[in-house]
């Protein structure tokens, strides 16, 4: 057994009944595939936070205003906010209830990422301590905002759901790595569905942290650029009903054919320069769907942007693929939306493969010379029956995914 | 309902200086002395790595290479699962401090170690492991999160996996709100088929929440499962440690419970060989 197939059995496809989306591009499907075909950046200059640098973020506008409230008010934070707003647009949550009709609510699983989670509620908090005693204000909500598994909570109680559930967090693999659990949960026959996805939101803690390694852009991100300078930090949410395919899916239905997981196993905050890991993440999702490279139309890299990042991906890529296949990292339209691009990116593949789009990539003007793939600028028409989505995060942690045209 | 195999265990928390050393007062047999928890150097980090390593770092690594070692298994091509109920509390209370104060400057490396992943990255470094890894957060139920996806995983894929859960205290203000009873963790090495190091069978089963959970007996390690979110471990640990049959039942999520049944496999003891003799130079 080669080393690809050793941890990538067979796995049998899901189908992404529902899903929803929401980044800097807009809310919702239409206003998504809209921003994709036009070529339209969700990045604009920092507003969110005053800050001694400068930078662009995707920030979606109303978080400040649609506060939870009532019953669930103990779950207010950006972060649950911004998932609320998913889950309540193009009709998701009425999938969900759909599938819990069929299925009853402790059959359908909660397997969502979040690296942020509540985290801006606690900064605030810690800027407003008691100044005698040092303690937080006595409204600070742990359970429901700062920690990590409170989205998962907040989803399970949203849409009503009793099956399993916990948050992935592994950094800006999280939200691809759900995909798999959820797979794994249903191939295991502890659920027959599952809520998929997460969010991720702006907070100081990574615009800063950011910045102090050095790899965030002082400008938009231009991801694959010979000039690129890091990343744009986004915020997003995107959530995905998975279930088995059935005679409820139609040709147009999107599959989850494969997961590929591996780690890097060589440093905190940076890639392997060969793009081991990333190749690995692939090469296992290929085997998973059962695919030849070849097979593949297009692949959504992760690229964010970062002079070592793109690099390892582009050779890890054209090792794999050749200098044929299609690809391009959506960063520049929604930037890095963190623990949530995973999520958003299989949405973005999804309406790719839907609409018949192939995304491009704002801002990115001249490609590296020194680069392999067959990286594409300008989007365009055209049928895309088979994709790669490609997430790599902090600690070493890869992700791809494969997904199809049901037919 | 899906069975697995549990070939490797490791330990560390207040008072349980390893499994070898706490299999006893698990089964009752010795007494606990409750003590600040003491995190042996994991064989795993060089000495340089291990000073700068942050303490879940710490803890994940010593559990993980004593239950590797129990196993007799090479960490570097098993898949692994993390969970923790909160992460490094230490990182993210400096990170949240300093972005408080007027110079909102972070340490780089502060920054990179305050993700949930931070000890799967170091322990991918360390082991050369290059397999899938996770890291979960469940809240109170992380430990049956975890042990729920390495179950999962070992069953679907076929492959060992091996599930580290840990938990720290966060300092002050944190603490106020999130008070954790001790720095615990825990490491499981899981089969889908039994190896000649099988310790025990496992029958997992999700059920609606009827009835109470396990607890432990004695008061000091009952106070430290109630107050230690990894610490819900200790009832499964305790029946391993016993040797019996049992069912041990953990709290999971608000509707449902997590019912494992325990049945130890005799194989060493048959040798004359004890578990805590069993570890590989």
């Amino acid at each position: 057994m080669n080393n690809a197939a050793r941890f990538a059995s067979a796995m049998p496809p899901l189908a992404l009944s529902d899903f929803s989306v929401i980044t800097s591009l807009g809310a919702g499907r239409a206003q998504t595939i809209d921003a994709l075909r036009a070529g339209r950046s969700g990045l604009a200059p920092c507003a969110f936070e005053t800050l001694p640098f400068q930078t662009h973020v995707g920030e979606i506008a109303g978080l400040d205003v649609h506060s939870i409230d009532g019953e669930m008010a103990g779950f207010d934070c950006r972060n649950n906010r911004l998932a609320a707003m998913a889950l309540q647009q193009d009709g998701f949550a009425d999938s969900v209830a759909a599938a819990r009709e069929r299925y009853g609510r402790d059959r359908i699983g909660v397997f969502v990422g979040t690296s942020t989670s509540g985290l801006l509620k606690t900064e605030t908090a810690y800027r407003r301590r008691d100044p005698t005693t040092g303690r937080l204000p006595p409204n600070f909500d742990y359970a429901r905002t700062h920690n990590t598994y409170s989205l998962a909570r907040f989803v399970r109680t949203v849409l009503d759901l009793g099956g399993p559930a916990f948050v992935v967090s592994t950094a800006c693999a999280a939200t691809a790595k759900v995909f798999g659990s959820a797979a794994r949960m249903i191939a295991a026959g502890i659920c027959d569905a599952a809520v998929v996805g997460g969010a991720d939101t702006l907070c100081a803690t990574t615009l800063f942290g950011f910045h102090a390694l050095g790899v965030m852009a002082d400008e938009p991100c231009r991801p694959f650029d010979a000039g690129r300078r890091g990343i744009s930090i986004g915020e997003a949410a995107g959530f995905v009903l998975v279930e088995r395919p059935s005679d409820r899916h139609n040709a147009d239905t999107v599959l989850l054919a494969g997961v590929g997981e591996s780690s890097d196993a060589y440093h905190m905050s940076s890639p392997h320069p060969e793009g081991i890991g990333a190749r690995l993440a692939m090469e296992r999702a290929l085997a998973a769907a059962g695919l030849d490279p070849s097979a593949i139309d297009y692949i959504n890299l992760h690229g964010t942007a970062t002079p070592v990042g793109d690099a390892a991906e582009d050779h890890a890529v054209f090792d794999l693929f050749g200098a044929d296949t299609p690809c391009s990292s959506t960063k520049g339209f929604s930037g890095h939306t963190l623990g949530a691009s995973g999520a958003v990116e299989a949405v973005f593949c999804a309406l790719g493969i839907q609409y018949d789009f192939l995304p491009g990539s704002p801002h990115t003007q001249t490609v590296d010379p020194a680069f392999k793939s067959r990286y594409v600028r300008e989007g365009r028409r055209a049928r895309i029956n088979r994709v790669v989505s490609n997430s790599f995060g902090f600690g070493g942690a890869n992700c791809s995914l494969v997904l199809v045209r049901a037919a | 309902m899906m069975r697995i195999y549990l070939e490797g265990v490791g330990l560390c928390g207040p008072g349980l200086d390893g499994w070898a050393a706490s299999r006893a007062v698990l089964a009752g047999a010795q007494d606990h002395v409750p003590a600040p928890t003491r995190v042996p150097p994991s064989p795993l980090l060089p000495a340089n790595e291990r000073r700068r390593a942050v303490q879940t770092v710490r803890l994940s690594l010593a559990v993980g290479a004593e239950a590797f070692a129990v196993a007799g298994r090479h960490p570097s091509a098993t898949a692994t699962v993390f969970a923790s109920s909160g992460g490094d509390g230490e990182t993210i209370h400096e990170i949240l401090s300093v972005l408080a104060s007027p110079n909102r400057e972070l340490s780089p490396t502060r920054f990179h170690n305050s993700v949930h992943n931070t000890p799967a990255g170091y322990w991918g470094i360390a082991t050369e492991a290059r397999t899938p890894s996770s890291s979960l957060c469940c809240h109170d139920d992380s430990f049956a999160a975890g042990l729920l996806e390495a179950a999962v995983q070992a069953t679907v894929e076929q492959q060992p996996v091996a599930l580290i859960a840990y938990d720290v205290q966060y300092p002050a203000p944190l603490c106020d709100v999130r008070p954790i009873g001790a720095e615990l963790a825990v490491a499981l090495v899981l089969t889908p088929e039994p190896s000649n190091k099988a310790l025990a069978s496992v029958e997992l089963l999700l059920r609606p929440r009827s009835g109470a959970v396990s607890i432990m007996p004695l008061a000091s390690l009952e106070a430290l499962r109630r107050s230690t979110p990894a610490a819900r471990s200790l009832p499964l640990l305790a029946a391993l440690a016993r040797r019996d049959k049992a069912t041990v039942t953990l709290d999971y999520l608000t509707d449902m419970t997590m019912a494992l049944d325990v049945v130890p496999i005799q194989a060493d003891l048959a040798l004359g060989v004890g578990g805590s003799e069993r570890v590989p130079g």
